[in-house]
């Protein structure tokens, strides 16, 4: 079996109210000279098999068609 | 004219758009519920509604823009039915690819439901024909994700092809949309996807009927 993991960021220049809203309760709580907060996603996954390259290229299938919305979105693949 | 609406587990304006196409048409639209993948042939618009299909879970409309389901209303779009997507039923067009662009978190980040005011940008549609350019109408809106958001590149086309159909007026963007973008087309002319909800604004229960010339356009009631 492989573990993996799907990182999912929004790309630049994509307003991210959510992370603004974070930012500014890190300042309320007394954390200062924290900038660009940015929220994303993470997804672990377990895939039967033991073929990583296969598995890698089904996981960006995954993402490209469901996992992420590639519009505004990146992701990353990591497996272990 | 034949009409039908969609119906998916967590939508929840259906009962609202049933009672909005049988009142301006006079005829009850058929249903679709989420397993069918056969849409009749002599169905010439299809209507998703508003709500939170399937929980919204992953992104507002990410599941249901993969089921089997829009498949089958997406060969429909191909092939020339039109289809209306409001609210959630937008989210659910733009997931599926068959609009350009993406609905993100209201820049408040705080769920809208007030009337706000649109802009008509193109009424040279089968969806706007009723309309005036650059007229001004009433609409609800309901949502928390209406922030409408796409590469300048797209918009800049989408701007030329007359593809952005409303506005949000006089300072009325209830999520902070790019563009104050309300409604979008495609290409083609008939996928028609809209956050504001013209099915609660069409008779004077209502306290309004301003939303009421989209169904009246593309269930040509009127006279093109």
């Amino acid at each position: 079996m492989i573990k993996a993991r799907v990182t999912v960021t929004l790309k630049n220049g994509v307003l991210d109210p959510q992370g603004k809203a974070i930012e500014g309760a890190l300042g309320s709580l007394g954390f200062e000279g924290v900038h660009q907060v940015r929220q994303g996603k993470v997804f672990d996954l377990e895939i039967d098999g033991t073929d990583k390259g296969q598995a890698e290229a089904n996981l960006k299938t995954m993402c490209d068609k469901l996992l992420a919305n590639t519009v505004i979105e990146n992701y990353t693949i990591a497996i272990d | 004219m034949k009409s039908a609406v969609v119906q998916l587990p967590g939508l929840n304006r259906d009962r609202d758009m049933i009672a909005a196409l049988t009142k301006i048409s006079g005829k009850a639209p058929i249903t679709i519920w989420q397993t069918e993948t056969a849409i009749p042939d002599d169905v010439d618009l299809i209507v998703i509604p508003g709500g939170f299909s399937y929980g919204d879970y992953l992104r507002c409309g990410a599941i249901a823009a993969r089921m089997p389901v829009l498949q089958a209303i997406k060969e429909k779009a191909e092939k020339g039915v039109k289809v209306l997507g409001v609210c959630n039923g937008f989210q659910i067009l733009v997931e599926a690819g068959m609009l350009p662009g993406v609905l993100m978190r209201n820049t408040s980040l705080r769920f809208v439901c007030k009337d706000v005011k649109l802009e008509v940008i193109n009424a040279d549609t089968d969806f706007t024909r009723a309309y005036a350019k650059g007229q001004i109408i009433r609409c609800p809106v309901a949502h928390h994700d209406g922030n409408y958001f796409v590469d300048e590149e797209t918009l800049a086309g989408m701007e030329d092809r007359g593809e952005i159909i409303f506005r949000y007026a006089e300072g009325t963007n209830p999520n902070g949309s790019l563009s104050d973008i309300a409604g979008v087309i495609n290409s083609r002319g008939n996928v028609l996807g809209m956050m504001p909800h013209p099915e609660n604004l069409i008779e004077a229960a209502h306290g309004g009927n301003d939303g009421r010339g989209i169904f009246a356009s593309a269930l040509e009631v009127i006279a093109a």
